[in-house]
C-alpha cells in the first residue's frame, strides 16, 4: 500500500467513525481531536476500524499516536511494514 | 381476519406528534410483535419504531415525509384478532359519540386545518386536488377525514374550481426543535425538582490500572472505555439503592425494578439526547461496552428504538472529555437523579503520609429532594466510588 493510499484508508475511516468529518479540511500536521471534536469513543471506533481494514491492532499505549494524519499515517505505515 | 391499526408511538410525554422518515416493510409483508417496521423522527430524535402484533402489512397510510400526530394511525394490518379498531370507515349503524349529524357538512365556523382530523394521506390528496380538508365529509375514526372521503368529495367538486390549498407549515428544523424539547424539559425540571448537589472525588489508580491490563488482553472491538466502568458501578449503586432509581409521578415516588441507564450523548450538530442502556446492572462490562458503542452510533444515525427514548431510570452525564473538572447536573423529569462525570486527570494525593500523583475523577450527584436527603445522596455516592475500587467485580 502506498503512503498516499495509506493516506486515503486513514481518512476513510476517520468519515466511517465521524460522517459530517470533512477530511479534504484537514490539517495533516495538527492534532485531531482539535479540528474534529473527537472523543475516547470515536478515537476507539477508529482504532476499531483501522483494525478491520488494515488488520492492524493498534495498542491503547500507542493511541496518542495516532494525534494526527501524518503522524497516523507514519505509525499505520511502521505497522503494516513491521508486519510484513 | 381483521383489520388493525398501527398508529405513531409515544415516545416521551413530550412527544405530540413524529415525522414518518421510512418504512422497512411494505404492503403483503408479514410482520411479527417486536419487528422494527419503520424510522419515525420526534423533536429528540429519529426512532426506529415496532409493531405490537403479529400480522400482514395492508396498506401503508403514511408517506415518508409525512408528520403524524400521535395515535394517528401509519399503516393497516390485518391481523388473526381484532385488537384495534379497523381504520376503515365504521359501518354507519355505528354509533359516533363526538359527531352530531356526521353526515352534515361541518357547521361555520369551519374547524380550521390544524384541528381537521385526517389520515396523513387524506391530507396528501387534499392538497393534490386543491381540496379544502374542513369542506370534507369526514366519515373515518373519530370523525377523521378518510382517503376515500376526500375522493368522494373531490368527485363533488366542479373540476377547475379548486378551493383554497391546505397552507402548508413549514416545519421547523431539527436542532430548533431539539432545542425547544430540551428547554421543556429542563424548565420543568428547574421549576419542579428541588436539586441538592453532591460531589466526590474518586480515585481511579487501581480502576484504570486493572483496565489497562484488561484492554492489553482484549480484542481491538472488545477493548473498553473508562466510562465503561463508571456506567456499571452507578447501575449496581443505583440498584441497590432505594430512592434513586426511578421516576416521581403525580406526587409519588415509583422505584424501579431495574436500571435503564440513560446516557447522554450529545449529537454532532449540536444538542443532546440520553437514551437507556436497558437493564444495565445486569450487563457485563463487555456487554456494557457493545451497548455503549451501539447506543450512541444509533443516537448520532437517529435510529433509537422506542423504549431507549422513554425507559431511562437515572441518568449519567459525562463531561469529562470536554475538559470540565464537574458536572451540575439537571435531572430529566420524571427520573431522580444525574451523576455526572468530570475529566479524569492526575491530582496530586496524599497516601500514607506521602503527596503521590494519581489519577481522579469528580462524580457530582444531583438528586430530588423530594424523594431523598443529602445522606441518602451521599451513601450512593460512596458506593458508586466504592464499587469503582473493584473493577474486576465490576
Amino acid at each position: 500500500m502506498t503512503p498516499s493510499e495509506l493516506r486515503q484508508t486513514f481518512l476513510d475511516a476517520l468519515v466511517h467513525v465521524a460522517p459530517d468529518a470533512e477530511p479534504d479540511a484537514l490539517d495533516p500536521d495538527a492534532p485531531l481531536r482539535d479540528q474534529m471534536d473527537l472523543d475516547s469513543m470515536d478515537l476507539l471506533n477508529l482504532v476499531i476500524r483501522l483494525n478491520e481494514v488494515l488488520g492492524v491492532e493498534v495498542p491503547e499505549r500507542d493511541y496518542p499516536r495516532l494525534d494526527s494524519v501524518s503522524h497516523a499515517v507514519a505509525y499505520l505505515e511502521g505497522a503494516l511494514s513491521a508486519r510484513g | 381476519m381483521s383489520l388493525s391499526e398501527f398508529c405513531m408511538p409515544s415516545l416521551g410525554a413530550d412527544m405530540d406528534e413524529g415525522k414518518l422518515v421510512e418504512w422497512r416493510v411494505g404492503p403483503g409483508d408479514a410482520v411479527k410483535r417486536g419487528d422494527l417496521v419503520a424510522v419515525v423522527e420526534t423533536s429528540k430524535a429519529g426512532v426506529e419504531i415496532e409493531v405490537w402484533e403479529d400480522g400482514v402489512v395492508a396498506e401503508l397510510v403514511a408517506a415518508p415525509g409525512d408528520t403524524v400526530p400521535v395515535g394517528g394511525v401509519l399503516a393497516l394490518l390485518e391481523t388473526e384478532t381484532p385488537a384495534h379498531p379497523p381504520g376503515v370507515p365504521l359501518p354507519s349503524a355505528a354509533p359516533r359519540p363526538s359527531a352530531p349529524g356526521a353526515e352534515a357538512p361541518p357547521a361555520d365556523p369551519a374547524p380550521s386545518e390544524e384541528t381537521i382530523k385526517a389520515s396523513p394521506r387524506a391530507r396528501r390528496r387534499a392538497e393534490e386536488l386543491g381540496i379544502d380538508l374542513a369542506s370534507v365529509n369526514p366519515t373515518g375514526p373519530q370523525r377523521s377525514v378518510s382517503f376515500e372521503d376526500v375522493e368522494r368529495a373531490a368527485a363533488q367538486h366542479p373540476p377547475g374550481v379548486p378551493t383554497a390549498p391546505a397552507a402548508e407549515s413549514r416545519p421547523a428544523s431539527r436542532p430548533q426543535t431539539l432545542r425547544q424539547t430540551i428547554a421543556a424539559a429542563m424548565a420543568r425540571s428547574k421549576r419542579e425538582i428541588p436539586h441538592y448537589y453532591l460531589s466526590l472525588e474518586a480515585d481511579l489508580t487501581r480502576p484504570l490500572a486493572w483496565l489497562a491490563e484488561e484492554n492489553a488482553r482484549r480484542a481491538v472491538a472488545e477493548r473498553l472505555l473508562p466510562a465503561c466502568l463508571l456506567l456499571k458501578a452507578v447501575a449496581l449503586a443505583a440498584a441497590e439503592a432505594p430512592d434513586m432509581n426511578g421516576h416521581f409521578r403525580e406526587g409519588a415516588f415509583e422505584r424501579a425494578a431495574a436500571v435503564h441507564l440513560g446516557v447522554a450523548v450529545s449529537l454532532r450538530g449540536g444538542g443532546l439526547v440520553a437514551p437507556a442502556l436497558q437493564k444495565a446492572e445486569e450487563r457485563t462490562l463487555g456487554e456494557l461496552m457493545l451497548g455503549l458503542r451501539d447506543l450512541v452510533n444509533r443516537t448520532r444515525q437517529g435510529r433509537l428504538r422506542g423504549a431507549e427514548l422513554t425507559s431511562p431510570t437515572i441518568t449519567v452525564t459525562n463531561l469529562g472529555e470536554a475538559g470540565v473538572d464537574r458536572v451540575y447536573g439537571v435531572i430529566h423529569p420524571p427520573q431522580v437523579a444525574i451523576v455526572g462525570c468530570g475529566r479524569i486527570r492526575e491530582v496530586a494525593r496524599v497516601v500514607e503520609g506521602q503527596v503521590v500523583a494519581a489519577p481522579a475523577v469528580e462524580l457530582t450527584l444531583a438528586a430530588d429532594h423530594r424523594v431523598s436527603d443529602g445522606l441518602g445522596g451521599a451513601k450512593f455516592l460512596q458506593r458508586v466510588a466504592t464499587l469503582l475500587q473493584h473493577p474486576e467485580a465490576l
